[in-house]
């Protein structure tokens, strides 16, 4: 059997204090916080994998565990077949990392930070002066080799990151969070690197909280939350998995449980759920429903405020695992 | 799956660490030197040129005061060329990550800059000798004759506050470090027996007996064994016991807060 790219079992990780990148909130004394509960996961050598979820999901978190940069509370977690606690060296040898802020070393300026990444994988010189240029080009920064890291801009520094990740030629690609803060275009070209990264044969691990992210880059997904793999599946079917039909999303001027309660009977819905003012109901043809719908909601007392359609999506499967958006 | 790359040594990604740290080094020297030598220097001018002009003090001074200006030089940028980077480089942004993520143990990351603040020290050093006997002219008990032992002070020295510097690089919470600098740096140069020499402390035992904590005592002491022999100072079996005990212990003690702050 094939080695797979990477594996967690039952991987678990409580932070005694808030993990880095949380607020430090002014309580007083140990917190708890359970970041992963028991995460399984399995990524095949060569594949385009999405970890899906809202902040605080315990995306960072697997990401920091798979990367040798954070200890699992218990569980295993393999890359390449490789431990990453018994192990660390020899895992780090093997992936290049992205983080989702850009961490340049800034007291080297922007070529240098290329060339010695490579020296410290123990490349030769020539060979990682001639690297690194080529990544600069690729990356459209060619004539920003000699500037100090803090004259790029965000979206340079981000290149940056993703050409220091990929100068020692990493079998596993790891990026958290690669597009945020980016503008469109860049996240576009972001895009169209990494399908020719992966083109090349590389399994890349991202995280995103971007459902057209995920749906449009990645060949399965986990949708997590809350330290937990709710769903694990190629966009294609985990779509197919979203309660039927389109979603239609009825904000009130008041409490919408009582015209929620109405519409259930109402023949075309296949599910009717509630959230405040917010009344959400399915129906493979909306267009039939839709007036019937608003007529029941005023039925109730209730003025439609505002009145939104959406088609089967990976956001519509998200919301109706955790009851909760994405974003 | 792709092929993946020979197993890395670590000596040699050991080398790649300390050649990022030695350029970094060399594009910063006047700041260094400045950062680290500046006030020991001064101190030279006002109580090894100035005070000794005027009369207040006595010419021989000088003798007691150039070793112990030697070993603060040493002792400041061992310590800061250690501390100062792990602050930045464990901030906001995470900057070490690169080097956590090189294909070694985490803990050579940390014996590198180590190694590295022992250079820098050796570099302090060497520019403060020449430097300071240049403001205080001749100094009769001066002697360079015990290079040797002059050499494997200055190693055990920066050793021991390369150490000091791990430690408080990573242990101290980057909002303190202003604070305890005042509170650590400060007595342990004014109690190190910079400025005068440890037998000069005996009509005050508490005191003589107190600084004994002080690393810098013995590196003082040390350097004042290798400069100016025939002066009392300590015995270096003694200088070289004491420091090599308090390297290993700030070691101990700084791997596990770097640890502590590389891997969460």
């Amino acid at each position: 059997m094939v080695t797979p790219a990477i594996e967690t079992r039952a991987l678990r990780k409580v932070y005694k204090t808030p993990p880095p990148g949380m607020p430090q909130r002014g309580q007083s004394g140990p917190v708890e916080i359970v970041a992963l509960d028991g995460l399984d996961l399995q990524v095949g050598a060569g594949e385009f994998f999405g970890l899906l979820g809202p902040n605080g999901a315990g995306k960072t978190t697997t990401i920091g565990i798979l990367t040798t940069r954070v200890k699992p509370t218990s569980g295993a977690a393999l890359v390449a077949g490789v431990d990453v606690v018994t192990d660390g060296v020899a895992v780090k040898q093997r992936i290049g990392v992205v983080p989702q802020r850009p961490n340049p070393d800034r007291s080297l300026i922007v070529i240098e930070n290329l060339v010695f990444h490579a020296a410290y994988f123990g490349m030769h010189q020539a060979e990682a002066i001639r690297k690194a240029q080529g990544l600069l080009d690729m990356m459209g920064l060619g004539d920003r080799g000699g500037a100090k890291v803090d004259q790029l801009s965000g979206g340079q520094q981000q290149r940056l990151m993703i050409a220091r990740a990929l100068i020692h030629d990493p079998e596993i690609l790891f990026l958290d969070e690669p597009t945020v803060g980016l503008d469109p275009q860049a996240r576009l070209d972001l895009w169209e690197l990494l399908r020719q990264m992966h083109g090349e044969g590389r399994t890349i691990v991202m995280t995103t909280h971007y459902m057209e992210e995920a749906d449009r880059l990645c060949e399965r997904i986990a949708i997590v939350d809350r330290g937990r793999l709710l769903a694990c599946d190629s966009p294609r079917s985990l779509k197919a998995q979203a309660p039927g039909g389109t979603r239609i999303e009825l904000t009130l001027d008041g409490d919408a449980a009582a015209a929620a309660e109405q519409a259930r009977g109402q023949a075309g819905l296949l599910r009717v759920d509630v959230q405040g003012a917010v009344l959400s109901a399915y129906a493979e043809r909306p267009g039939e429903v839709l007036a019937s719908l608003i007529r029941t909601a005023e039925a109730a007392g209730r003025a439609v405020r505002d009145i939104h359609l959406a088609p089967p999506s990976l956001e519509t499967l998200f919301i109706s695992l955790t009851g909760r958006k994405l974003t | 799956m792709r092929p993946s790359r020979p197993p890395v040594p670590a000596s040699r990604v050991f080398l790649a660490l300390l050649a990022r740290d030695l350029r970094v080094a060399r594009r910063e020297i006047v700041s260094f030197l400045v950062r680290s030598t500046l006030q020991p220097l001064l101190f030279v001018v006002v109580f090894g040129y100035l005070l000794p002009k005027m009369g207040f003090v006595q010419r021989g001074y000088g003798a007691a005061l150039l070793p112990g200006i030697l070993g603060i030089s040493l002792a400041l940028s061992s310590l800061q060329s250690v501390a100062l980077p792990m602050m930045a480089d464990f901030g906001w942004t995470k900057e070490i990550e690169d080097r956590l993520l090189a294909p070694a143990p985490i803990r050579l990351v940390a014996a590198e800059k180590v190694v590295a603040g022992v250079i820098q020290g050796f570099v302090a050093a060497l520019f403060v000798l020449p430097v300071a006997r240049l403001i205080m002219g001749p100094i009769d008990a001066l002697t360079l004759a015990h290079a040797g032992t002059l050499l494997g002070i200055t190693l055990l020295g920066a050793l021991a506050f390369s150490t000091l510097g791990l430690w408080m690089g990573t242990g101290i919470p980057p909002q303190q470090i202003g604070l305890m600098f005042s509170v650590i740096v400060a007595p342990m140069i004014f109690f190190g027996c910079a400025y005068y020499p440890w037998q000069g402390l005996t009509p005050v035992p508490v005191i003589k007996y107190a600084v004994l904590v002080n690393p810098l005592v013995y590196v003082s002491e040390g350097m004042r064994g290798a400069l100016t022999p025939g002066l009392p100072h300590m015995p270096w079996e003694l200088v070289v016991v004491a420091l090599v005990a308090m390297s290993a212990l700030l070691w101990t003690a700084g791997i596990r807060t770097f640890e502590r702050r590389a891997v969460s």
